[in-house]
């Protein structure tokens, strides 16, 4: 199948990203609203695109779109295409969706900021630039795509850069980026060099005949680039710092949608990964230990959006090791992707409706008793809550449990480790994020005397509502009657039956409720029953105040990579200074002294220079003379 | 009783030349006819109406290969129309740059600081001699590269050298360093000319014919007394280095290029070398490419001192021009590297090197016309610092000739060097690539020194100003620019031409 509207998908938010950008501040009345319509017209056609796949067999669904040549040389080809799979427009439906729902929210949070034009311009922008992520037909148009949402990503986060803290956020956020690019970019040379092509399904046809160890090598790639841009370990320590951008940023690109790219990648090169054990365990393996690396620091923080931050990573934890357990768990993980897209989206905006109306304070120390203040926000921010502790019938519930129970199963010793730790991650999850909501709504009052909260404008509530049904509905609608799975069955291989169960289904439910009520109620005892200090207390043990220091990863950082860098790069400035500097200016010293020799035979009189061709003339018959001797 | 036979002439083929030289005369009869006050504008539009329709006609004969245009005298063939091609393009961006007056005096035949010399610049007016002088010059040096007997040859070097030494000396400031150069000019000239024209002599002693194909066939014979040949390749090739610039019969070239009126600074750099290459590659190509035993060997050496010594002294220079007419030099060297090749490359590679040499070479000197102070132009390197802040554009337009001239990645200089160094390469010259790149490492030290200077240091307060350019000189700027870069990203269709082209007929 082929379509010619796929491409207006993108075009639509990059038509409002380049108006905005362009018209400069004679659109700044209205520019919003553009950006808004344009976000909601490419979700209308998502939709359409949506109703038009299911009236066809499940075979028939994807259609691709070619656009132009892009590169041709010597054999090398690419053209730019877009597809859009079963995959591809679950993607499609959850950026346009939740991210009009943010534009609107974004118009009242935004009202108050000179530069809102420029901020949906870069949302717009973002929209984009995803968009092409998860349309691009080959890895080569996903790298657009993919480097598009770094760039957005980059902007945002220093929106408000003239705080020099902002802005070194959005570096740090860049740099951490550029080490998985570069995974990237390399990954689609090694694909090209051993299987000759860089389109999904040249690389799928292809694969089969590649060796194991392209693939792994490959596959090992493709991990580092997810790594980076889905902030897992080690590329993880952005991501906290992102919080810096404005709030509906945080649930647009930092929660629901661009760091789960790295998901998408993993997912949609599933045939490399299957064919490539290794780096399929290196994905199970690093989502383990993310997920548990990011509930331990969501456990320590005491500013809201930061505790949400590591609870991305944590989340998104879970998703990477549901892809890394091979066709048992990618319609997991993507089931989960698409569930945590709404409930963080939810929490997020939640946490911005928090801020709203608390003169931006992010402190969870100066919360407290707010759900008399803000009911609806309360309500959703609940919905948002249950969703990711995995309460049924709430979204997270469905989902999580089914990467749970996917991870114990994978077999021998491998699925023990792995399921524990995804269930003991459960328990942590349960505790920080009741923590978060007890600090937050419950409790006495603890802000200061000017604070006073209130609840946030229809504008910015209703998006929170919908985003709301999204976490409670979602995860039911997707299982009934494996309706995820099998939608996404011909882009990703249906999992073969099961050989034995480690733990059945309700069983691995029963504990995880289990660990959930033990770690909600150890928060509970903790932040409840006790009275919160406003100021964090220091007499605490060294296991909390590692957590707070996000488990070292910085310190680890800055000694392991920064300071021998500097050192690397003080001891080449020297040889550079020393010895290529000494070389060239010895030489240019040499060529500076010929040439003052040499320009002494320009003394400017004819009779000379005529000798010159005298003897020139004698020269060439006397050489001529030589050679024929 | 003598019979005469009336010489059978293909008008058609002869066409760029003789529309040339009829402009020129033209010019001269306007310059007797017209009123002082018409001329400047009635001689700029003979000139560039002769031009183009010269163009033109080189167009309409572009596929045709012939020797028998002029009695054997004038071979017409795809090398001859890409270099006339070239010759006529490069003269009509110089003809832009001379309509500027502000370079000419306004009466060359009066002497510097004379009461006439007062009276003239008083009454404002204006040389308009420049311009017929500049088709003769033109039709010589079209007639230059395609001329296939040697006594056409000399001819056609007289017709092209001789408006050149007048032109040479018409600037309007420091008047006597620019006689003094006319007069440098003309004598080392006559001196070279005098070499050329012995050889010519050696040279039909040797083959008993003033064809090239006489020698070419008599080389084959080897019959003839190879000590003949051997001086007449020496002394004729005296005659050719000297018109291009080759170390040692270089020396005219730092003093002419700076006494010389920058437009006509242009126009020689450009132009005169497109000729002196083309006969030169047409000399070497076909009457002695069988004897190359002989004279490989000393145009090698040639070859690497001129790059050697062209780069080298340039870094002494703190003269924009006398900079640019040793950086002239050393491209000098680079050309003979694509004649030493001796192959098909070499032959294409020259030719796109020459053309996109002049191109940059006229946008070059172009913007040196524009940077001046109240005495005129301002040739102090020095004095250059800042340009970049005071004049962005034109800074960068500079900056991209410079880069171009060093052979960087993406100006046309780069693609020129490229294809002249593996054609060299292939040709088995392995030893004069290696000098050739060092060479260029070395030129790209003085060229960028100037890049820094314009963009990098501050500019001083010193009465420095760059002018606006006429709309001639604009276009001019801009053309050359933009084919500087074009020629850069997208060489392959020029080259392809010039590749489908480009095959002597002998």
């Amino acid at each position: 199948m082929t379509s010619n509207a796929l491409v207006y998908l993108i075009a639509l938010p990059l038509f409002g990203a380049a108006v905005l950008m362009l018209a400069g501040r004679r659109a700044d009345r209205r520019g919003h609203i553009l950006a808004t319509v344009l976000s909601g017209g490419s979700f209308l056609l998502g939709l359409y695109e949506f109703s038009q796949m299911l009236s066809r067999s499940s075979e028939n669904r994807a259609v691709t779109q070619k656009l132009f040549s892009w590169i041709s040389v010597g054999s090398f080809k690419v053209d730019a295409g877009l597809m859009l799979d079963q995959l591809s427009i679950s993607f499609v439906l959850l950026i346009t969706g939740v991210g009009t729902l943010i534009h609107i929210y974004s118009i009242a949070y935004m009202s108050h900021d000179l530069d809102r034009r420029r901020f949906f311009a870069y949302l717009n922008l973002f929209v984009a630039a995803m968009l092409l992520l998860v349309l691009g037909d080959s890895y080569l148009n996903l790298y657009v795509g993919w480097e598009g949402v770094g760039l957005a990503s980059y902007l945002l986060i220093g929106f408000w850069n003239q705080k020099p803290t902002y802005a070194t956020a959005a570096k740090k956020a860049f740099v951490a980026n550029r080490v998985g690019d570069l995974g990237l970019s390399l990954a689609i040379m090694v694909a090209f060099a051993t299987l000759g092509t860089v389109s999904f399904s040249g690389v799928k046809e292809n694969a089969g005949q590649a060796s194991t160890a392209a693939l792994t090598a490959i596959g090992i790639l493709l991990l580092v680039a997810a790594t980076g841009k889905s902030a897992q370990l080690p590329l993880q320590a952005w991501l906290g710092d992102a919080m810096a951008g404005p709030t509906p940023v945080s649930a647009l690109i930092h929660a629901a949608t661009m760091v789960t790219a790295g998901v998408y990648l993993i997912t949609r090169s599933n045939f490399i990964f299957d064919a490539a054990p290794i780096a399929q365990l290196a994905v199970a393996i690093i989502g383990a230990i993310t997920l548990l690396f990011g509930a331990i620091i969501g456990a320590a923080k005491d500013d809201i959006k930061k505790a949400l931050a590591a609870s991305t990573t944590s989340q998104i934890g879970y998703m990477v090791l549901g892809a890394g357990l091979g066709p048992a768990g990618y319609a997991f993980a993507i089931m989960h992707l698409l569930a945590h897209g709404f409930f963080k989206a939810g929490l997020f905006l939640g946490a911005g409706s928090v801020m709203h109306g608390m003169n931006n304070e992010v402190n969870m120390r100066r919360y407290g008793g707010l759900r008399k203040f803000m009911p609806i926000t309360f309500a959703t921010f609940g919905a948002g809550y249950l969703s990711i502790l995995g309460v049924p019938p709430f979204a997270g519930f469905y989902s999580k449990d089914r990467i749970i129970e996917a991870a114990f199963n994978a077999g021998g010793v491998r699925g023990v480790l792995l399921g524990s730790a995804a269930l003991l991650g459960a328990a942590i999850t349960a505790f920080y994020m009741t923590r978060v909501v007890v600090m937050t709504f419950a409790g006495k009052a603890r802000w200061e005397e000017e604070v006073h909260p209130h609840e946030s404008p229809a504008l910015m509530w209703l998006p929170m509502v919908l985003i709301a049904f999204g976490s409670t509905f979602s995860g039911f609608l997707f299982t009934r009657g494996d309706a995820l799975r099998n939608w996404l069955a011909p882009v990703v291989e249906p999992v073969a039956a099961r050989e034995q169960e480690l733990l059945s289904p309700a069983l691995v439910s029963i504990l995880a409720l289990l660990l959930v009520v033990v770690g909600a109620g150890l928060a509970v005892m903790k932040y409840l029953r006790q009275d919160v200090p406003v100021v964090a207390p220091e007499d605490v043990s060294i296991f909390t105040r590692v957590a707070r220091r996000d488990l070292l990863q910085d310190d680890f950082n800055e000694a392991v990579f920064m300071r021998p860098g500097q050192h690397l790069t003080y001891a080449l400035v020297d040889i550079d200074e020393v010895i290529i500097d000494g070389a060239v200016r010895g030489v240019g010293r040499m060529a500076t002294g010929s040439a003052g020799a040499l320009r002494t035979t320009q003394t400017g009189f004819v009779r000379s220079y005529a000798m010159w061709i005298l003897l020139g003339a004698i020269g060439l018959i006397a050489a001529i003379w030589m050679v024929t001797l | 009783m003598l019979t005469f036979t009336a010489p059978t002439l293909s008008y058609f083929l002869l066409s760029p030349i003789l529309v040339v030289l009829g402009g020129a005369l033209l010019g001269v009869f306007a310059e007797a006819v017209l009123s002082r006050e018409s001329r400047p504008s009635a001689q700029l539009t003979i000139t560039l109406s002769t031009l183009v329709l010269a163009l033109v006609q080189v167009w309409r004969i572009r596929d045709e290969s012939s020797l028998s245009a002029a009695m054997g005298s004038v071979a017409i063939d795809g090398p001859a129309v890409l270099l006339q091609a070239s010759v006529l393009i490069l003269a009509i961006f110089s003809v832009f740059l001379i309509a500027d007056q502000g370079s000419f005096t306004a009466m060359a035949a009066a002497i510097p600081g004379s009461p006439e010399e007062k009276e003239s610049l008083q009454r404002g007016e204006k040389l308009t001699e420049v311009y017929p002088l500049t088709l003769f010059a033109v039709a010589g040096m079209l007639l230059f590269p395609v001329a296939t007997d040697l006594l056409t040859l000399f001819v056609a070097l007289e017709v092209l050298s001789l408006p050149l030494y007048l032109m040479a000396g018409l600037s309007r400031r420091r008047r006597l360093l620019s006689q003094e150069a006319a007069l440098k000019y003309f004598l080392l000239g006559a001196f070279s000319s005098a070499f050329f024209l012995f050889g010519a002599a050696f040279l039909y002693g040797y083959s008993g014919g003033l064809t090239l194909s006489s020698i070419y066939d008599a080389v084959i014979g080897g019959t003839a007394n190879s000590v003949f040949l051997l001086i007449g390749i020496s002394f004729l090739s005296v005659g050719l280095l000297f018109k291009v610039g080759a170390v040692p019969f270089h020396a005219w070239t730092p003093d002419v290029y700076q006494g010389a009126p920058t437009p006509v600074t242009a126009f020689m750099a450009a132009a005169t070398k497109v000729a002196a290459f083309g006969a030169m590659l047409r000399i070497f190509y076909t009457a002695f490419a069988n004897a190359y035993w002989d004279w490989r060997p000393f145009l090698t050496v040639i070859a690497i001192i001129t790059m050697a010594f062209g780069s080298l002294v340039a870094i002494a220079q703190r003269d924009i021009k006398r900079m640019l007419a040793y950086s002239s030099i050393a491209h000098a060297g680079f050309l003979i590297t694509g004649v030493l090749a001796l192959n098909k490359a070499g032959l294409d590679a020259t030719i796109f090197y020459l053309f996109a040499y002049g191109i940059a070479t006229v946008g070059t000197f172009g913007i040196v016309t524009l940077v001046r102070d109240s005495s005129g132009e301002v040739t102090d390197l020095n004095r250059w610092a800042g340009l970049g802040k005071r004049s962005p554009f034109i800074a960068t337009a500079f900056a991209t000739f410079l880069l171009a001239f060093a052979g960087i990645p993406l100006t046309s200089g780069f693609i020129g060097k490229f294809t002249i160094f593996s054609a060299a390469y292939e040709g088995g010259n392995k030893g004069v690539v290696v000098v050739g790149v060092l060479s260029s490492a070395i030129a790209a030290y003085f060229y960028i020194r100037v890049i820094v200077l314009m963009f990098f240091t501050d500019p001083e307060e010193d009465g420095t100003v760059v002018v606006i350019p006429s709309v001639l000189t604009r276009i001019t700027i801009i053309a050359t620019f933009a084919i500087t870069i074009f020629l850069g990203v997208f060489p392959t269709p020029l080259l392809n031409f010039i590749t489908s082209m480009a095959t002597f007929i002998r």
